[in-house]
């Protein structure tokens, strides 16, 4: 009998261990609403549908974009934001919650997208700093010696190259101009890295669409794309080289392997590109949720670290076929410490 | 006073009232628009003043920002669109007016109707899809053999830039200059058309002599909306411009226009100074909106002031 009770014990103290990190929350909050990127919205949208079927939470989450998600955590006018870039200083200090928290939930990798008459994917090989200069204009046709160096085997056509670029302000310009900043000194110079830079050329198309369109459209030209809308649209994609000297493919395991390096902050506010991991794929970054460290209200600071503990944790399983790289390794055991400093009202959210 | 009368004058008093306020409010409402633009736009104002309208750079990285190019591509882009869209426009609304028999007139005018009422972003589509792959092969095709005239010789490859922008303008604004053209063309009193032409006047004398000049003013109200519309369209000059901050030197180059620059970046804008100057883009182009109008106001008085003169 009296072993009875301890199994029960250990049952019960297991199951409160479980619900405790399982994520519904436990002080009666029905709804939570969220703002910001637009990048990781398709895989927010199915897990919030997925949350809401297991927990009875409703979270209202509006795909406004990474500025509007900061602004508005700025203000409080949401419980949590979302945002593909980092907070800079000034706006950390505008915060009017204190300290806000950079928590990441998945990553995502940039394909280099191209169009040349008899080259397909696999047959181009690019490294960041002639992938920086096409960009800067200063290698302007396919049959540069520095291309074709690198593609000994492959005829590259005499080709003007037309580069294409995102219009609008996103998270995969971020991204990928964060690792041109970081493989090129002149890039950095002459242009840096944002959300929207001052291009040194050629054409603008609106979204991934837009670019993934104009690319397949125009003759010898070149364009970034999320890694999703490449395989959707079957475009070709080069090979570009990581920091270990290997050329790779754009995959989800490449983006995962980003995030997973022994030197990430504590507070995860690093873009990942140009990763030392030499199984990654250099142009992949993070996307993150953004919450103040220190909730005053009890039951919603409590709501919102089961949310994102659920998020990091079970909803993973929704990221691969959404074509998103889950955390992995270094980075998730970074991520949960960082959800455990939430306060509510003071004391720890998640025990 | 009789009560009924009372009760009538009454009811007149109520609805003046009401009629007045809402007529207040209009005005409320633009006033309070224009001042929240400032508002906006005055972190940018402060830092770069109008030394914005003739800048060249955009640049987020560095925060300098000047929207000359954009300016000059959204006129650039409208202006090119009116000029091919007057000669179809009006010439339909002609045909509608004086040529088709009563009952075929709304077979063909409904059409042209439901036209204008189609949303920017079906227009953008088919033109992204459908109408760049053709200009395509027509830039290539005209800088082959027309490359050493100035408006030809750009990157024509491209297939995105000025030219398929206006072009998609002008589809979008031909609808409505033609449906207002044609219910102005029909206020025309029969009797003076059917006057010219009982003095021996041809169909085309008694158009063109006494019906366009009657209804100058309305058709030049009717090309001024269109321009209105070309120069403030954002959804589907965005996917067809190729949205480029560079200044442009030939026909084929991309450019952004206004509208479509603060609807791609704003979402994205990450500090004050950005989002204010996108603010201050909005506030140039509500400003230009309204010099057009102005313009257009003064050239319909000298037209009218022209007519009196001839009746004099």
């Amino acid at each position: 009998m009296k072993y009875k009770t301890f199994l029960l014990a250990i049952a019960a103290l297991v199951m409160s261990g479980t619900t405790a990190l399982a994520g519904c929350p436990t002080k009666g909050v029905k709804e939570l609403t969220g703002a910001g990127a637009t990048f990781p919205y398709p895989l927010y949208s199915k897990m919030f549908n997925e949350y809401n079927k297991a927990c009875n939470v409703k979270v209202n989450y509006q795909s406004i974009g990474s500025g509007g998600g900061i602004q508005q955590l700025k203000e409080q006018t949401v419980d949590f934001g979302a945002s593909d870039g980092i907070m800079d200083e000034k706006q950390k200090t505008e915060a009017k919650g204190g300290t806000v928290l950079h928590i990441p939930t998945v990553s995502g990798a940039v394909a280099v997208v191209f169009n040349l008459p008899g080259v397909k994917t696999g047959q181009l090989r690019l490294t960041g700093d002639v992938l920086a200069d096409i960009y800067l204009k200063k290698i302007s046709n396919w049959n540069d010696k520095r291309i074709q160096a690198l593609n000994s085997g492959v005829k590259l056509p005499d080709q003007t190259i037309a580069v294409v670029h995102r219009s609008d302000g996103s998270g995969t310009t971020f991204i990928f101009t964060n690792y041109l900043s970081k493989v090129s000194p002149e890039w950095k110079d002459k242009v840096g890295f944002s959300t929207s830079v001052n291009w040194p050329g050629d054409v603008g198309g609106k979204g991934n669409e837009g670019v993934a369109n104009s690319v397949k459209q125009i003759p010898g030209a070149i364009g970034y794309v999320e890694l999703a809308y490449a395989k959707q649209n079957n475009i070709d994609w080069a090979q570009v080289e990581n920091k270990a000297k290997k050329f790779l493919d754009p995959t989800l395991e490449g983006a995962a392997a980003a995030a997973d390096v022994a030197n990430l902050p504590d507070n995860m506010e690093v873009v990942i590109t140009d990763s030392d991991n030499a199984a990654a794929y250099p142009i992949s970054g993070f996307t993150w949720l953004l919450a103040y460290e220190n909730q005053t209200d009890v039951a919603k600071g409590d709501a919102i670290a089961q949310l994102f503990w659920w998020m990091t944790h079970e909803a993973q399983q929704y990221a691969i076929p959404l074509e998103y790289a889950p955390l992995k390794g270094a980075a998730i055991k970074k991520t949960e410490a960082l959800i455990k400093k939430i306060k509510a009202g003071g004391s720890f959210a998640l025990k | 006073m009789s009560a009924r009368q009372q009760v009538i004058n009454q009811g007149d008093r109520i609805f003046y009232i009401i009629a007045q306020w809402l007529g207040l409010a209009v005005i409320v409402f633009a006033l309070l628009l224009v001042w929240n633009l400032f508002d906006g736009a005055w972190e940018s104002i402060k830092k770069f003043g109008l030394e914005f309208l003739v800048g060249t750079t955009w640049d987020p990285v560095t925060r300098v920002f000047g929207t000359l190019p954009t300016i000059i591509g959204t006129l650039v882009k409208g202006f090119i669109a009116l000029f091919l869209a007057i000669p179809i426009s009006i010439g339909s609304a002609i045909f509608l007016a004086f040529y088709t028999p009563k009952w075929l007139r709304p077979v063909i005018s409904y059409p042209i109707e439901l036209l204008a009422g189609i949303p920017s972003i079906i227009f953008g589509m088919w033109a992204l899809f459908v109408m760049v792959p053709v200009v395509r092969v027509m830039q290539i095709w005209l800088k082959a053999n027309f490359g050493w005239f100035f408006l030809f010789d750009g990157p024509a490859v491209y297939g995105v830039g000025v030219l398929s922008g206006s072009f998609i303008l002008a589809i979008m604004i031909i609808p409505i200059i033609t449906a207002i053209s044609k219910e102005i063309l029909l206020t025309v009193p029969r009797s003076q058309v059917e006057g010219m032409l009982a003095l021996g006047a041809t169909k085309w004398e008694a158009i063109w002599q006494v019906a366009l000049p009657y209804s100058r003013i309305g058709l030049f109200g009717a090309v001024i909306l269109g321009l209105g519309r070309a120069i403030g369209e954002t959804m589907a000059v965005t996917m067809v411009g190729g949205n480029s901050f560079a200044m442009i030197h030939s026909l084929f180059d991309p450019v952004h226009s206004m509208a479509s620059q603060i609807a791609s970046e704003f979402t994205e804008a990450t500090y004050s100074l950005y989002t204010s100057s996108l603010i201050y883009v909005g506030l140039v182009l509500f400003g230009i909106t309204i010099f057009i109008s102005l313009a257009a106001q003064f050239l319909i008085w000298r037209l009218s002031k022209g007519k009196l003169a001839i009746l004099d």
